[in-house]
């Protein structure tokens, strides 16, 4: 897991709980995630994840301490965003001028993610999914942000649109230098991308390196005993 | 030759009507539009007392909707009570209150609008704070929309959200207290809500959306005014009519 160093570290959560209703969504949670690392974030429905992501981004009432040391920060929520947007009109144009008028910007950052210059005209509600989080990404990424909060981004994609996202996410970390927080229910992407991985289930329930943290044991406390452990080893 | 008092009573439905209809598209967006018929109700009774003290009627409204909104925060904090139930605490005794003390006679007017006696003062002074709003909300606009869209991706835009909420908040307080005049306190809903959706229905993208916003809202009240000096009739019903035709209209074509 590495040792904590203050100067590389870009984010320490200390001691946090959030409460809704004298429930707790999230007990003493703690943990830190170092430059360039991608913490991909674990647990079943209602564990507290998307609770996180928010207490960071400071939306939320918490208890505890989070210290961030990003500059730029771009959060992705998962689809709900596609609902709300279908109230109004707005165009892919459109929202990329909510963050830049640069036609030359938005352009380039269109063809990065593969999208084609005729999608600025389309209403963001009637992209699909797969062209919504590519949009998204594009959106996000204007700004060069050191720290990328991202929430279930896979959620309603098919497999091959999952791997050209996911593909994708990982050449803008690369190329930018980024620190990713990713919010996913899928184990592959843990092995396959995360540095680091944080079960979740209101409480801290493995942190640590894939390999290391996720046991069968782990997962049991996670999702129950039912699940199936399969490790990969690539 | 047409009277001074006519020309002004268009020129203020024009641009109150203008502001209100552009400020109505972000209230969709906050899905915030029901918010303001309270908030027109909240201003009964400042207009009640406005009359009877012989001051501004919209100075008196828009005392009544701060001190209003002020008491229902208050009773929040205090009670944890939903804001709809606070919020119709309020009105019935705002709009107790302004019967009290309102004469029978001014009654209609009061709930139902009236343009009759409007000064050069009174014109100059809402169509200057109409166009302040109007350049406002073009100021606030895009992150408004982005705080509409997730007040989660606007805070991580560094987007200051509660600030925001609050100038908007202001400019609906204000555009509410000035178009009561125009359409009266009863029917305050139409100042915003009924623009905006016809303009949703017809609009295929943001920059349509929120000028056809304010040519409806612009139209409709000059049209208001101007058939309600025609006709005799209080502008407030005249304007809901023809916003009701604009609405159906944009129903019927919608793209």
């Amino acid at each position: 897991m590495g040792k904590y160093n203050e100067e590389e570290t870009i984010l320490e959560v200390k001691d946090l709980n959030v409460k809704f209703d004298n429930n707790y969504v999230l007990k003493n949670v703690s943990f830190y995630v170092k430059k360039g690392e991608i913490l991909v974030i674990m647990g079943p429905n209602g564990s507290g994840k998307t609770t996180l992501l928010k207490a960071i981004l400071g939306t939320i009432p918490y208890e505890g301490e989070i210290i961030l040391r990003a500059k730029n920060i771009a959060f992705l929520p998962s689809q709900d965003i596609l609902k709300i947007n279908n109230l109004i009109p707005l165009t892919v144009n459109e929202f990329f001028n909510l963050k830049t008028k640069s036609m030359k910007i938005i352009l380039n950052m269109l063809k990065d993610v593969g999208l084609k210059k005729n999608i600025l005209e389309r209403q963001i509600s009637k992209l699909s999914t797969g062209e919504f989080q590519r949009m998204i990404i594009a959106w996000s990424m204007i700004n060069h942000p050191t720290l990328l909060l991202f929430d279930e981004p896979t959620s309603g994609i098919d497999i091959g649109g999952k791997e050209t996202i996911y593909s994708l996410l990982h050449r803008f970390w690369k190329r930018f230098n980024m620190t990713i927080l990713l919010i996913t229910h899928d184990l592959s992407i843990v092995y396959e991308h995360a540095t680091k991985v944080l079960c979740l289930n209101n409480r801290v329930c493995c942190y640590g390196e894939p390999k290391k943290a996720i046991t069968p044991k782990t997962l049991a406390k996670l999702y129950g005993e039912k699940i199936k452990f399969y490790k990969h080893n690539h | 030759m047409i009277k001074m008092e006519i020309i002004f009573a268009l020129l203020i439905a024009f641009f109150v009507g203008g502001a209100a209809g552009y400020l109505g598209t972000l209230m969709l967006v906050k899905r915030m539009s029901l918010a303001v018929d309270p908030l027109g109700h909240l201003a009964l009774p400042g207009i009640a007392l406005a009359m009877l003290l012989g001051f501004d009627i919209s100075i008196g409204a828009f005392l009544a909707i701060i001190i209003g909104v002020f008491i229902i925060w208050l009773l929040q904090l205090r009670t944890k009570l939903p804001t709809e139930a606070l919020t119709a605490i309020i009105f019935v005794f705002g709009v107790a209150m302004a019967f009290l003390f309102i004469s029978e006679e001014d009654i209609i007017p009061v709930l139902l609008g009236d343009v009759s006696k409007i000064n050069f003062f009174s014109a100059f002074t809402v169509v200057s704070l109409s166009s302040a709003i109007i350049l406002v909300t073009k100021k606030i606009y895009p992150k408004m929309v982005l705080i509409g869209i997730s007040e989660d991706i606007a805070k991580s835009e560094k987007i200051d959200v509660k600030l925001y909420e609050l100038f908007y908040l202001v400019c609906v307080a204000i555009i509410v207290s000035l178009g009561v005049r125009v359409v009266g306190g009863l029917m305050a809903a139409a100042l915003v809500a009924i623009p905006a959706s016809a303009s949703r229905n017809l609009a295929r993208k943001l920059s349509h959306y929120s000028f056809f916003g304010f040519l409806i809202g612009a139209l409709s009240f000059f049209l208001g005014v101007y058939f309600s000096f025609l006709l005799g009739i209080q502008p407030g019903i005249v304007i809901i009519l023809i916003n009701i035709i604009i609405f159906a209209f944009s129903v019927i074509f919608k793209r």
